[in-house]
């Protein structure tokens, strides 16, 4: 079977869907318009499109509702294969659809990682009944141990366009020059680094600043992200191969790329949530749900996150959803591992955090969630938008009005380690709608729950 | 119900109310039988994740001074060898029916997870590099009997491995709530790396407080932390900020000199210094049992209110 993007594709089409009478917001601009859904595609934007209706067609209501293009996460950790009692490929599609996601981006560093032609085949394989769109990073080292290239052409092959060995910092400079080299014989490859240099990062377990020290607790000091970033933005000079920063969490990181994009460099970077959000003054309860890698930082570093993304300087809000076990979450602070869950809060945090107080326009906090990170991941074909007729029907309703507040024990995902627990949000997804199908109906996924 | 967790955990009353419990005790060891009923039927369970003699045992030894009954969970052959964790263990403990846990953990923090886990009360016996309260409040006893009650003003330096230590988290805190005027004195890479909203200063130089402070507190070099990695060798270390022979000499006329124990000898104080008449450190172990007293029967007891909040 054939989707309608010419990609494999077991999604099952809907006859039809038409999304009534909410706010089309693309990056083309707001208008308000129903959207006629048909073979997965869509048919028809326009005025009032009930009108002779056929029967057969589901009606999703999308009054006082924001009609987008289906979000893009560039950052997501699905956990399988190797710990699936953390998470698996459908309940970490099924939280992002949940979340209002149509596509995401699969971390490489499971267990085993995705360094493997094989490997990729089967998780490509797992998701392609997913609730949504699941697209395989790649590693760019064997094993993610920052010595041998990855076999990158063969995942290429398969469709890898981010290589990134994330939860581990390539740190050794020539082999992040070689793969970078290597990288530019593979169209639209993006070399994307997790920027934490381990030699400065120790064994450290929260942000190095007045909290680690009053702790006790070792620390990772912002210069362990200033110092990669730096020197990998030389290295995409040297190379001309587009680097893609994940998570950027500092203030110094944000200025070295927004002088590297000033000067054209072909450079990306994401911010998380947590990192426009939180500071480390949340570990003051050793609560490791508050552990993360790289660490919430200070308030300072957080309204730099903050101006990087409203200026444009950091292009996407990725989740870097990372789910942990509950007993894993429990162990001491220092022992703990580091991530946070993030598919189900994303939207929320960015219209709350963000939107809300006129730091972003809608337009921009839509950017960032979806089409500019999918031209990153080089999947505008079919994910981002236009909202226009022939375009693929991935889709995004949500009511940015609407008030909840986060229950762990609620989520889709998993996991339940989620750092806003009993914060109250602005903004909720109703429907999500992938390749045609609608995988979330009033705020519950289309198969239940 | 109450903890000690954290020197945060007190005011300045609760803290005096402790010393004062403690020097009562103080006087019940130097009875011919050193015992007293108050926690007859109270169960406190020490569980110690990292090695330690004195500590424990000043524990075990107040709690049994004060006839508490005594569970010691010895980690190394136990179900944590099994892989059980923190949570499952402390609540299987807890289920035996337990009235206070008394905490060592090499990872800061574990002692606040455990108070969020149990109904008992938690005793923090030192959590990685963070806190080790009751051994502030021993520090704090013991120069408080010696330059008395008041030592607002006094001046105290802290010197060596304060990053990795715990005592001096603990000790800073608890010394500023009396108002003592605290030096740390240590190399950066043995200082924390920020000393913002700390109520203290900081020098490279001992030769420099040498002269005018009135109690030195030396601390161990945590060699288990790695903290050997933060200078060029011992040798060194002992040369510039060891208590040695020569530098005991010129300390100004009654100066105390203190030590949390384990000492280094030879590294960061020298034995004949360690030894010697200006030395408290035999008589902070002394008064350690008592201080343990005090907290255990302050918050077992359900005794008169008073500032242990938490």
């Amino acid at each position: 079977m054939t989707g309608p993007t010419g990609a494999p594709s077991l999604h099952p089409v809907a006859s039809g869907v038409l999304i009534r009478g909410g706010r089309v917001v693309d990056a083309t601009g707001p208008r308000v318009a129903d959207v006629l859904v048909e073979g997965g595609r869509i048919a028809a934007v326009g005025g009032d499109l009930a009108a002779g209706m056929p029967s057969g067609v589901t009606v999703l209501d999308a009054s006082g509702c924001v009609v987008a293009p289906g979000l893009v996460d560039l950052h997501t950790h699905l956990r399988e294969p190797g710990d699936e009692e953390a998470e698996t490929i459908h309940t970490g599609a099924r939280a992002a659809a949940r979340g209002g996601y149509t596509a995401v981006i699969a971390m490489p560093n499971t267990d085993p990682p995705l360094d493997d032609a094989a490997v990729v085949a089967a998780v490509l394989a797992r998701g392609a009944d997913a609730a949504c769109e699941v697209v395989a990073g790649g590693c760019i080292t064997r094993g993610r141990e920052g010595r041998e290239l990855a076999p990158l052409g063969e995942l290429h092959d398969l469709g890898v366009r981010v290589f990134t060995d994330d939860g581990a910092c390539l740190s050794d400079a020539g082999v992040m020059r070689r793969a970078m080299e290597y990288a530019r014989s593979l169209p639209g490859a993006v070399i994307a680094q997790h920027a934490e240099d381990p030699a400065l990062c120790g064994h450290g377990s929260m942000h190095e600043g007045a909290w680690s020290a009053r702790l006790g607790v070792p620390g990772r000091p912002a210069e362990a992200e200033a110092v990669i970033v730096d020197r990998d933005l030389r290295l995409a000079a040297l190379t001309g191969t587009p680097l893609h920063v994940l998570h950027v969490s500092t203030a110094q990181a944000v200025e070295s790329i927004r002088e590297a994009k000033a000067a054209g460099l072909a450079v990306t970077a994401e911010a998380t949530p947590h990192h426009f959000t939180l500071t480390d003054a949340a570990c003051a309860g050793f609560d490791p749900v508050f552990k993360v890698h790289p660490p919430l930082r200070t308030a300072a570093d957080r309204d730099a996150v903050r101006a990087g993304l409203a200026d444009g300087t950091l292009d996407a809000i990725a989740t870097d959803h990372a789910p942990h076990r509950t007993e894993e979450k429990e162990r001491p602070f220092e022992e703990a591992p580091p991530g946070m869950l993030g598919l189900e809060t994303a939207l929320a945090l960015t219209l709350t955090e963000l939107v809300e107080p006129g730091l972003l326009t809608l337009e921009q906090a839509l950017g960032a969630l979806s089409w500019r990170p999918a031209a990153i991941a080089g999947l505008s074909d079919r994910h981002g938008g236009p909202i226009a007729p022939g375009g693929v029907a991935n889709l995004c309703v949500f009511d940015p009005a609407a008030t909840w507040e986060v229950d762990p024990t609620k989520l889709a995902s998993r996991a339940r380690n989620t750092p806003f627990a009993g914060r109250k949000l602005t903004g909720r997804v109703r429907h999500t709608v992938l390749a045609g199908r609608p995988t979330v109906v009033d705020g519950r996924c289309a198969d239940g729950g | 119900m109450n903890h000690l967790l954290s020197i945060d955990d007190l005011d300045r009353a609760a803290l005096d109310e402790l010393h004062a419990l403690a020097e009562s005790f103080l006087e019940v060891t130097g009875r011919e039988i050193p015992k007293v009923p108050a926690l007859r039927g109270k169960v406190v369970v020490s569980l110690f994740y990292e090695d330690s003699t004195r500590t424990r045992l000043s524990f075990e030894t107040a709690a049994k001074r004060l006839s508490a009954d005594v569970m010691t969970f010895a980690v190394g052959s136990s179900s944590v060898k099994k892989g059980e964790s923190l949570r499952d263990t402390i609540q299987t403990i807890a289920a035996m029916g337990i009235d206070a846990v008394v905490v060592r953990h090499p990872s800061a923090g574990a002692a606040h997870q455990l108070a969020r886990w149990v109904d008992a009360s938690v005793v923090n016996a030192g959590d990685g590099r963070h806190e080790h309260p009751t051994q502030a409040l021993l520090d704090t006893l013991t120069i408080r009997r010696h330059r008395g009650p008041a030592i607002d003003g006094l001046r105290v330096a802290i010197v060596g491995d304060v990053r990795n230590s715990r005592v001096a988290r603990s000790d800073v805190k608890a010394l500023a709530l009396l108002g003592a005027e605290v030096t740390l004195v240590a190399p950066d890479t043995l200082l924390p790396p920020s000393l913002a909203g700390w109520p203290c200063t900081a020098t490279h130089d001992l030769e420099s407080v040498l002269g005018d402070v009135d109690v030195l507190m030396l601390l161990r070099i945590q060699r288990e932390r790695a903290a050997e990695a933060s200078f060029p060798s011992l040798r060194e270390f002992t040369a510039r900020w060891g208590l040695t022979v020569d530098r005991a000499a010129r300390l100004a006329p009654g100066t105390l000199v203190m030590h949390p124990g384990p000492m280094n000898r030879g590294v960061e104080i020298a034995p004949e210094v360690a030894d010697g008449p200006r030395s408290l450190i035999a008589e902070q172990v002394h008064n350690g049992v008592a201080i343990r007293m005090a907290v255990l029967w302050k918050l077992l007891s359900g005794g008169s209110g008073g500032g242990m909040v938490a």
